[in-house]
């Protein structure tokens, strides 16, 4: 160890986490054998380090005790190394005089032998004291924060996250992939558990989104790129050609009404299908903004070049109309982000026993929400492909949810939506409504008052997973029906129950492009593909990288009002940080000994960062310490051995390394 | 290509009809098949209900004969027989304890079990060997106009699905049409027909057997095609007990083999059809428009 | 009226017969099994059980043995592996009733003449002895002993059978049944 230094007196602690470390980690004896190690002025155990007194023993320690090193053997520094370098610090010292060893989730939590536990965190403990000998004083850089926010995905979370924000004088981007805003909730006629008519509740959100004169929408775009760090990132967004001029277009439509196609003949995606489209339209009344698209794959035009074009004639004088659009791209900074990309609804021909696909009448709840939509394909009358009015309608609970052959995951907004669309179904067909299901799970407020109201409604609930949905008839009541076939679980019998309709619950899942979004944005997904929240209960809308914030169903299945809540929170951690003004930076960047630089710049296209460039005048390489995050792929690759990283530092790692070797 | 062939006990008995026309179609495409030398049962299903781990050494004597003469693929055209020795490979894989018990046993006799020797349907190769467009080419009699409801049984995709698809199968619904068949598409293609239920416990075992003969009549076809011959000599030999319970739903069954020779211009013997009790009569009627283009030739390989 | 008492004491169960069971080979998911009733909603047998598919694995997982072993669901059970396939779960349903019938069988509780365990058994003690089935000896010896009369009733069948050259008594043996024997013996051995 360094001689010219003062002398090193080093405090250790060891925290018991209550029983999580201590039930396994034999703390005492940890701490009295750290204590026999040189320099290690004093060691200790206590229950709780993080908590105000464990703080408080630190700081006075470092006082009483002339302590110049602290290390704390807990849990992840993921969670307390913010925390003890702050106590650290209080107590007088340079914070980054502070080590820490994870005695818990690398140790505690994934052993059972006590014995050995105790030898691994010994072991642990002394690495650490053995490192932090060799910490110098570091300075935390200040960061200003931009202060605009990008919004990703207009659903119903995206829009309330920008609308909190601009509404708090932010500039927000709001970037929406598909024509329209409204995600999910735009299809919806009624939302439980209250019944209130989605487009009312929603619509004028949408709109005022549209006008605000702080949030800046752009739908029909993606983003393509994202540079830079918290409080400074680079977003570039591409535009894909709507063959319109948004600014143009009043939304008349007369160029729908024009278009060569006298009558609507494509599929119609905002209808799930259902109804039909001109290649010139807009996906439904209240579309926000309220200007029309032309769709490439369809239009005469723009498939053949050879078409009277007479939505242009309608559309006259405004100009909107312009086919030779290309796609554009705008390059826009930012200081925070939130994700909010939604979620998607299950393939139903997945599970094919149930029929859809084969079966007309099969239908998934999507298709069915849009089916008794008053502004729907149908104008809300539910009648079914082939033409029926259903007298009774089945619905399967749980279809691509609880599944280990095609997920695991409870898809959470299931049972409430199919009791809201049997009640539906109910009103307007009048039909007999039969759900099947596994567990009712209503967890939320007025959620089992609702399943009471279905009950006295006459609604039947039949506890069993369907085995199979099927068209042939075993008895005369079954022929030219749906049978469905299903244990009534309660009753312990196997019963086969005819219907004219069938509604598949289908659940609820990661985007099919969530991966690239997560490459995208540099977040992380749990292995079912979800984006993973930085900590389950103490940092849900956060994530691993600083300054991007999730919400709402690209996180896992979740209803409206809790989407909602989780928007509001995501947009609270933006103001926050905007409002401080500033980010700190963890000064574990890395640097170059201009001195030592040969100038051989292998360096420069390996950082990930992009934070390396070649100074012609001085003929070395110079790192960005303000785009450096650390990664040390640099510091490996120099050939002289002339860049070096703070916190990692040779000495200190093998020394590190040096100290777990010696405990045997 | 060669196979090692094994018939398993139905296909001497009950289920000749499926050797006698099998062996003539495979010949005709020119597929070696050698039966293995004094194969055994495989255990069937109620073997595996009195003891596993003896159906397991039962059904490993077989992989260890064929590994010895020569590691050749099994071709096992009996659905049972099929799925036992899937099933014992899959267990010999999967679970030490039971490997343990069956090389004890082999090694008592001087036999290995070891090179994971594949076992494999006919319907199998004939999709995925020899290629539907080398059957064509041997149609030489298309089966214009008869309306067949493929019958795949339960236990060729089920639980292991290697060459199909679990919840619907198609390879013999590709194979029909190739032949010039017209497919019946209905729910019931992997239903079980009752198995062994049909002489043990006749009233559930009738009852499955109705179910399918009534469906596929119902869809208009002229005849069920099957893979097994426990399915054939159930869906074929009950008509009289259907009739009892049910009424008359008269319906032949034959194999899919039967309709390849027939589609082949093979000669009446290579047919086997009056092995059945309810008879096919059903016989195609012109001779073929021009041959088609013949196609590249795909080469014969596993 | 005849009443009998349905509700269960601890002492009705047989502890540790669903533990065993479930640390039989192919067996071991039966832990997970949350009830659904999909195996009863696709087996087409449960047309006629007495339990269904789904509470024979609740009474197993619960040492229910007398009322599983003595169910008529494991015999009717067959083998067609619907369940097996659509369980959500992933439990070997038909594996377990193959479990379940083999102890059965073993302690010899199954319904008295009930032909399915008599066959099952008349079809082992042929294959161990001669390496194969002979299909109507086999069927003969299975009517002898559980319904002779019914064989009277399968007289078209019979003739059916003679018309179409495929009713044979001979019996169906493999040359090397010592090999087949010695196989058997040292399986039986302790490892
Ligand atoms: C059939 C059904 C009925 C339901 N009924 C109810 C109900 O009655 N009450 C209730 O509370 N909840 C209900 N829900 C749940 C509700 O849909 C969700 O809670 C809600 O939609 C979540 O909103 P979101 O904004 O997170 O996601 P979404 O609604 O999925 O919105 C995500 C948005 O992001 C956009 N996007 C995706 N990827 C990108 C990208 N890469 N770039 C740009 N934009 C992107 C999408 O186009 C979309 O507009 C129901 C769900 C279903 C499936
Ligand atoms: S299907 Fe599987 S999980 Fe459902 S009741 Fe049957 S065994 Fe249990
Ligand atoms: S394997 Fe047995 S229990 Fe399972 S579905 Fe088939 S007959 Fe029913």
């Amino acid at each position: 160890m360094n001689s010219n230094r003062e002398e090193l007196r080093i405090g250790f602690y060891v925290c018991h986490c209550g029983h999580n470390i201590a039930a396994t980690v034999d703390c005492a004896e940890v701490a009295r054998y750290v204590g026999t190690l040189p320099h290690v002025a004093l060691s200790r155990e206590y229950k709780y380090m993080c908590s105000d007194p464990g703080q408080e023993l630190i700081q006075q320690d470092i006082r009483e005790h002339k302590l110049n090193r602290v290390v704390v053997a807990s849990c992840s520094p993921l969670l307390h190394e913010h925390t003890f370098r702050g106590a650290t610090e209080a107590g007088g010292l340079n914070p980054f005089y502070f080590h820490m060893v994870n005695i818990r989730e690398h140790n505690s939590w994934v052993h059972t032998d006590r014995k050995e536990a105790t030898e691994k965190a010994k072991a642990l403990a002394q690495a650490a004291i053995e490192r932090v000998a060799h910490h110098k004083a570091l300075e935390v850089k200040r960061v200003k924060i931009h202060a605009d926010v990008l919004v990703v995905g207009g659903g119903i979370a995206g829009i309330h996250a920008a609308m909190t924000m601009a509404n708090a004088g932010k500039k927000v981007y709001l970037v929406e992939r598909e024509p329209t805003i409204g995600g999910h909730m735009a299809k919806f006629d009624k939302t439980f558990p209250t019944l209130d008519c989605a487009a009312c509740i929603l619509t004028p959100k949408m709109s005022e989104v549209g006008n605000h004169p702080n949030i800046t929408l752009w739908t029909y775009s993606e983003v393509t790129k994202v540079d830079g760090y918290v409080g400074n990132y680079k977003v570039t967004v591409k535009h894909k050609p709507r063959y319109i001029v948004e600014d143009a277009c009043v939304g008349c439509m007369e160029c729908i009404d024009a278009c060569v196609y006298k009558t609507p003949k494509f599929e119609d995606e905002f209808n799930e299908g259902l109804g039909k489209r001109k290649p010139v339209f807009i996906p439904f009344p209240q579309a926000t903004p309220q200007v029309v698209i032309i769709d490439p794959e369809t239009c005469l035009n723009l498939k053949t070049g050879k078409c009277k074009k007479t939505c242009v004639e309608a559309c006259a004088d405004r100009m909107a109309i312009d086919f030779t659009q290309k796609e554009t791209f705008d390059e826009i900074e930012v200081g925070t982000m939130i994700v909010a990309t939604g979620f998607k609804t299950f393939d139903a021909k997945r599970v094919p026993a149930y029929g859809y696909g084969i079966y007309p009448n099969v239908y998934t709840a999507l298709e069915v929400e849009r089916l008794v939509n008053a502004s729907g394909p149908t104008g809300g009358e539910v009648i079914t492909r082939d033409g029926r009015h259903p007298k009774s309608i089945g619905i399967i609970h749980c279809v691509g949810s609880r599944d280990k052959k095609t997920n695991v995951w409870c898809s959470r907004v299931c049972c409430m939506y199919s009791m809201k669309l049997a009640l539906l179904l109910k009103e307007h067909t009048g039909a007999e409504i039969y759900n099947f299901y596994i567990d009712i799970r209503t967890p939320g407020k007025g959620y089992e008052e609702f399943y009471n109201k279905l009950l006295d409604e006459g609604v039947h609930f039949i506890r069993g997973r369907v085995g199979e949905v099927t068209d042939w008839a075993m008895t005369p009541e079954e022929e030219g029906k749906l049978t469905i076939r299903v244990e009534d679980t309660l009753a312990g019998y196997v019963r086969r129950i005819p219907v004219d309709m069938v509604v598949l619950a289908t659940g609820l899942e990661p985007q099919q492009d969530a991966q690239d979004v997560r490459r995208l944005f540099n977040l992380s997904c749990g292995g079912e593909g979800w984006f993973l929240e930085r900590h389950p209960k103490l940092a849900p809308v956060s994530t691993f990288t600083d300054g991007i914030f999730i919400a709402g169903g690209c996180q896992g299945p979740r209803d409206i009002p809790d989407t909602v809540a989780q928007a509001g929170a995501a947009a609270a951690e933006c103001l926050a940080l905007i409002d401080k003004g500033y980010v700190e930076q963890e000064p574990n960047t890395a640097f170059v000994l201009a001195e030592e630089c040969s100038g051989c710049k292998s360096c420069i296209p390996l950082c990930p960062y992009t934070a390396i460039t070649f100074d012609e005048s001085s003929k070395v390489a110079v790192i960005n310490e303000a785009l450096c995050k650390g990664c040390g792929t640099c510091v490996a690759s120099c050939p002289s051995g002339s860049i070096v990283q703070n916190l990692f530092e040779d000495d200190e790692v093998f020394s590190e390394i040096k100290g777990v070797l010696a405990y045997d | 290509m060669k196979y090692s062939y094994f018939p398993g006990c139905s296909l001497k008995g009950l289920g000749r009809a499926y050797e006698e026309s099998l062996l003539p179609v495979m010949k005709h495409l020119g597929v070696d098949l050698q039966e293995l030398d004094d194969w055994n049962c495989c255990g069937a299903t109620a073997y595996m209900s009195v003891d596993e781990a003896k159906a397991c050494v039962l059904a490993s004597r077989n992989l260890a004969l064929a590994e010895r003469d020569g590691n050749h693929p099994i071709l096992a055209p009996c659905s049972a027989c099929y799925l036992v020795l899937n099933k014992t490979k899959h267990y010999l894989h999967q679970y030490p304890k039971m490997k343990a018990t069956v090389d004890r046993a082999l090694n008592a006799v001087g036999m290995k079990c070891e090179k994971d020797v594949p076992v494999r349907h006919p319907l199998d190769v004939l999709i995925n060997d020899i290629g539907l467009d080398a059957i064509k080419m041997k149609v030489t009699k298309p089966l214009q106009g008869l309306k067949v409801a493929p019958y795949y049984g339960c236990q060729i995709v089920r639980p292991y699905a290697t060459f199909d698809d679990q919840a619907n199968p198609t390879t013999m619904d590709r194979l029909l049409e190739a032949l010039g068949a017209t497919v019946i598409r209905w729910p019931l293609k992997t239903k079980c027909c009752g198995g062994s239920l049909t002489g043990t416990i006749p009233e559930a075992g009738i009852r499955m057997v109705y179910i399918l003969l009534n469906e596929a009549k119902k869809r208009g076809a002229d005849c069920l095609a099957t893979v097994c011959p426990l399915c054939q000599f159930n869906l074929d030999g009950y008509h009289s007990a259907v009739r009892r319970q049910y009424g008359d739903v008269l319906l032949p069954t034959v194999y899919f083999s039967q309709l390849m020779g027939l589609a082949f211009g093979l000669p009446d013997r290579d047919l086997a059809l009056n092995r059945a009790a309810i008879p096919f009569r059903w016989r195609p009627s012109s001779p073929p428009p021009a041959p088609a283009q013949p196609p590249a030739a795909k080469s014969v390989a596993a | 009226m005849n009443i009998t008492r349905t509700i269960k004491y601890e002492a009705d169960r047989v502890k540790g017969f669903g533990d065993e069971v479930m640390k039989v080979p192919g067996c071991e998911k039966l832990k997970d099994c949350i009830q659904c009733g999909t195996c009863s909603g696709v087996c087409p047998l449960s047309v006629y059980m007495d339990y269904t598919p789904r509470q024979v694995m609740e009474l197993t997982r619960f040492d229910f043995k007398k009322e599983v072993l003595s169910s008529k669901t494991i015999w009717l059970c067959a083998s067609c592996y619907a369940c097996t396939c659509e369980c959500p779960r992933e439990i070997r349903i038909t594996d377990i009733m193959y479990e379940l019938k083999q102890r059965a069988i073993h302690e010899g509780v199954y319904p008295r003449k009930f032909p399915i365990p008599v066959l099952a058994q008349e079809f082992e003690k042929m294959v161990t002895a001669n390496g194969r089935i002979s299909e109507m000896p086999l069927v003969m010896k299975l009517f002898m002993k559980t319904d002779p009369l019914g064989a009277m009733g399968n007289w078209q069948m019979g003739l059916d059978l003679m018309k179409t050259g495929r009713f044979s008594l001979a019996s169906e043996k493999i040359n090397n049944r010592e090999q087949l024997a010695k196989m058997f013996a040292a399986a039986e051995e302790k490892a």
